[in-house]
């Protein structure tokens, strides 16, 4: 079972992906509101995700395969942030309430949002299969 | 389904795929649950990215690296969804 340091380095990078992956899930099941939610699963997903792709690009350490494994990390790292920022603006937009405990709203002041926070519920509920 | 024999990297790779499944299911139920829809297109994003690290896992289970190119076009799909399903939002209060 003892394989050579790429071996090693390819397992580490792959557990360590895993382990981010897995908490960005925990993070979008446990967190309290929207945004909090968000700021748990971009980050961390894309980060574990990027882990997992440079494991493949050290295990199979080819010159094309390797281009493709950081091309698609790149691809990555530019478009979560912008997905995430078009999802959060959208939602601030249509009024998803905020966690209770939110210590300040400055955008609220610029550009409220033009659904109140019961708007949107009423709006997540008509969304919803009957019953 | 491991094979036998399998060294080090296999092993970690089938491992971890399964650690990759409980993080989907995870998600899976806040996408079911909700409760608003930008909930569920957040949702939808993570499986997106999801996926994406669970093709890269299976390639190296498999000794693919063809797969890379599917896990580049899913991460493709899945960004051009989340940046579609934000414009219907935004576009739907504007109406």
């Amino acid at each position: 079972m003892t394989g050579s340091v790429g071996d090693w380095v390819t397992a580490g990078l792959m557990v360590i992906g895993s382990a981010f992956a897995l908490l960005a899930a925990l993070g979008v099941v446990r967190m309290p509101d929207l945004f909090t939610r968000m700021q748990a699963a971009t980050k961390s997903s894309t980060l574990g995700v990027g882990c997992i792709l440079l494991a493949v690009a050290v295990h199979f350490d080819e010159l094309g395969v390797t281009t493709q494994a950081l091309l698609t990390i790149a691809f990555l790292l530019l478009t979560a942030p912008i997905a995430a920022h078009m999802i959060a603006r959208s939602a601030y937009i249509v009024g998803v309430p905020l966690w209770k405990g939110t210590v300040i709203d400055e955008l609220r002041e610029r550009e409220p949002p033009q659904a109140t926070g019961d708007a949107a519920e009423r709006e997540a509920k008509a969304h919803l299969p009957a019953g | 389904m491991i094979p036998e024999g399998a060294g080090v990297v296999a092993l970690t790779a089938w491992l971890m795929l399964a650690v990759l499944t409980v993080a989907l299911l995870l998600t899976f139920l806040r996408l079911a649950r909700g409760p608003s829809l930008p909930d569920r297109v957040v949702a939808l994003d993570v499986i997106a990215t999801l996926v994406v690290g669970k093709i890269g896992l299976y390639a190296i289970a498999q000794a693919q690296p063809v797969l890379l190119r599917v896990a580049m076009t899913v991460a493709l799909i899945g960004f051009i969804g989340t940046v579609a399903f934000a414009w219907y939002l935004q576009r739907r209060i504007a109406r």
